[in-house]
């Protein structure tokens, strides 16, 4: 599907926000006075770690499906899915979607279960500007999976006025 | 009670895996807009939505500001027994809204 | 001559109003095929187009006894599936009461004073947003086919004109992007032909469903140009041309656009 593959060239941007974050990490303060992203990606991983623990976030068996570029933000076509055989003893417990840029990280909670059947919801969401979608689905073994995807985000070129 | 849609086969075989589409009319106001004088619009959007199949749950959803406006909403379910989809929206300042739908299956 | 060129000439050369060649009916594009993938399936899917929510309201209104007079559209119109089939693709048309054209929110109003004896629904509104979008979905398909009515001409005529002359602090016309430049881009994203097949649509920029009046008003602000309060004659003008302009093409009504 409509999914970037290729990383985005490394801009100034994202090496600040990125550099911002280990900083971030490693405890130390590092001023942006001209960077607003590096505040909702603290928050974002702040979000993750409320529902993920300490416990390792690997990577596969959920998957992003969304347009690599966006006309407008206001209502993103949106699916996430997983590879689960969804039976009592191995299914989806939870699948949880987070932004990286929006004013607020969290995107929507799904509880699932064995009677699913398939562990794939689709919705439409909000994206605030170009940034990272990040997915993360909670097995019924305890275990955390994720997976992300870049979007760039258009917007059309005769607005509203007033 | 919100305009809804709700798009569920009427039939279906048992064990099949049939897909729920479900559309609800609220503007999901975010809380970050601001009005004309600069001021934010409060927050005003659906926070849960769940589906009950002949009474039990079957799928729930907690929905935040980044959900569009007009929340749509499509996930699946096995066809165990006829019966009724029950759909039930809640959220801000007392928004509720309920739908039901029956399926046959054979 | 490249296309760049033969812009650059007709700004050079034309004071006034620019060539504003019609799009020949085998080239006319609706803005459905401006879009990407996602947001032609949201329009393709009756449970997925956030319209149909309209739609919905639409049919319910349409049964709804309003007015001293006591009547719902179906007390005189019956099904609208049927009395209503291929209205919306031959509107705006003309009206004897107003002497001139009216498009079809207008002409509900009408009958809303007139038959039901009801206060007019206020443009823009809900309600009257829900009636022509259930009205218009009832044309779905077929192709716009404005009526040749001698006394439409002068007002054909001015929409035209309107279409083709410059205004704004831009010193725009319409026919500028959308008869010279459609298909290239503009702040990233294409330019349409701008016809309006699928009005009253849902745009994703207003999250909620709108007239083609609030689109023209969309327009005319991305000009810098004066944008005339809702229900003036110039957009029904404006609106009759455009329709004209995309005679042949189906019917979209409800669509879907970014």
């Amino acid at each position: 599907m409509a999914r970037q593959d290729e990383p985005l060239p490394r801009t100034r941007r994202r090496f600040l926000v990125e550099a911002a974050a280990i900083a971030g990490a490693a405890g130390v303060g590092f001023p942006l006075a001209t960077e607003p992203a590096a505040a909702t990606l603290a928050s974002m991983r702040a979000a993750i770690r409320k529902i993920v623990g300490e416990a390792p976030l690997n990577r596969g068996k959920i998957k992003i499906d969304v347009p690599a570029l966006i006309e407008n933000g206001n209502a993103v076509p949106f699916t996430v899915s997983c590879e689960s055989p969804m039976t009592e003893n191995d299914h989806v417990k939870a699948i949880h979607v987070f932004t990286e840029k929006n004013p607020q990280p969290n995107v929507i909670s799904v509880q699932l279960g064995p009677r699913a059947g398939r562990a794939s919801v689709s919705t439409r969401i909000r994206l605030a500007d170009t940034q990272k979608v990040v997915a993360v689905a909670q097995m019924s073994d305890g275990s955390f999976w994720s997976d992300d995807a870049e979007v760039v985000v258009t917007l059309a070129a005769c607005l509203e006025g007033s | 009670m919100a305009r809804a849609l709700i798009n569920v086969p009427p039939k279906a075989k048992r064990g099949e895996v049939i897909e729920i589409k479900t559309l609800i009319s609220h503007t999901m106001e975010t809380g970050f807009r601001p009005d004309n004088t600069g001021k934010a619009i409060p927050r005003d959007i659906i926070t849960d939505f769940v589906c009950k199949y002949n009474g039990q749950e079957i799928f729930r959803a907690e929905l935040f500001p980044a959900i569009a406006a007009n929340p749509f909403l499509s996930f699946f379910t096995v066809a165990m027994e006829s019966g009724t989809l029950s759909f039930e929206w809640t959220g801000d300042n007392g928004f509720s809204s309920t739908e039901s739908v029956n399926i046959s299956v054979e | 001559m490249t296309r760049a060129a033969f812009l650059l000439l007709t700004v050079v050369l034309a004071g006034a109003a620019t060539s504003a060649a019609e799009i020949p009916l085998a080239e006319r594009k609706s803005g459905y095929e401006f879009m990407t993938r996602e947001t032609r399936a949201m329009q393709d899917d009756g449970t997925a187009n956030p319209a149909m929510l309209w739609v919905l309201d639409g049919e319910t209104f349409w049964r709804r006894k309003e007015g001293s007079a006591g009547k719902s559209c179906a007390d005189c119109h019956g099904d609208a599936r049927t009395s209503m089939k291929g209205v919306a693709a031959r509107y705006p048309a003309f009206s004897a009461a107003r002497a001139g054209p009216v498009d079809l929110e207008e002409r509900i109003n009408i009958c809303r004073t007139d038959q039901q004896r009801a206060t007019p629904l206020p443009l823009e509104s809900k309600e009257l947003l829900a009636l022509a979008a259930y009205i218009g979905q009832q044309s779905r398909g077929m192709p716009i086919e404005i009526e040749d009515d001698a006394r439409m001409r002068p007002f054909l005529q001015a929409g035209h004109d309107m279409f083709t002359g410059r205004q704004g602090q831009l010193n725009l016309s319409c026919a500028q992007c959308h008869d010279d430049n459609w298909g290239q881009k503009l702040a990233g994203a294409a330019i349409p032909q701008g016809h309006p097949t699928g009005y009253p649509l849902y745009r994703l920029e207003w999250q909620t469903l709108g007239s083609l009046q609030r689109r023209l008003r969309n327009c005319l602000f991305g000009m810098r140009a004066v944008a005339y309060p809702y229900g003036a004659p110039e957009y029904v003008n404006l609106e009759l041309y455009l329709m004209w302009r995309a005679r042949g093409m189906p019917v979209e009504i409800p669509a879907v656009r970014p």
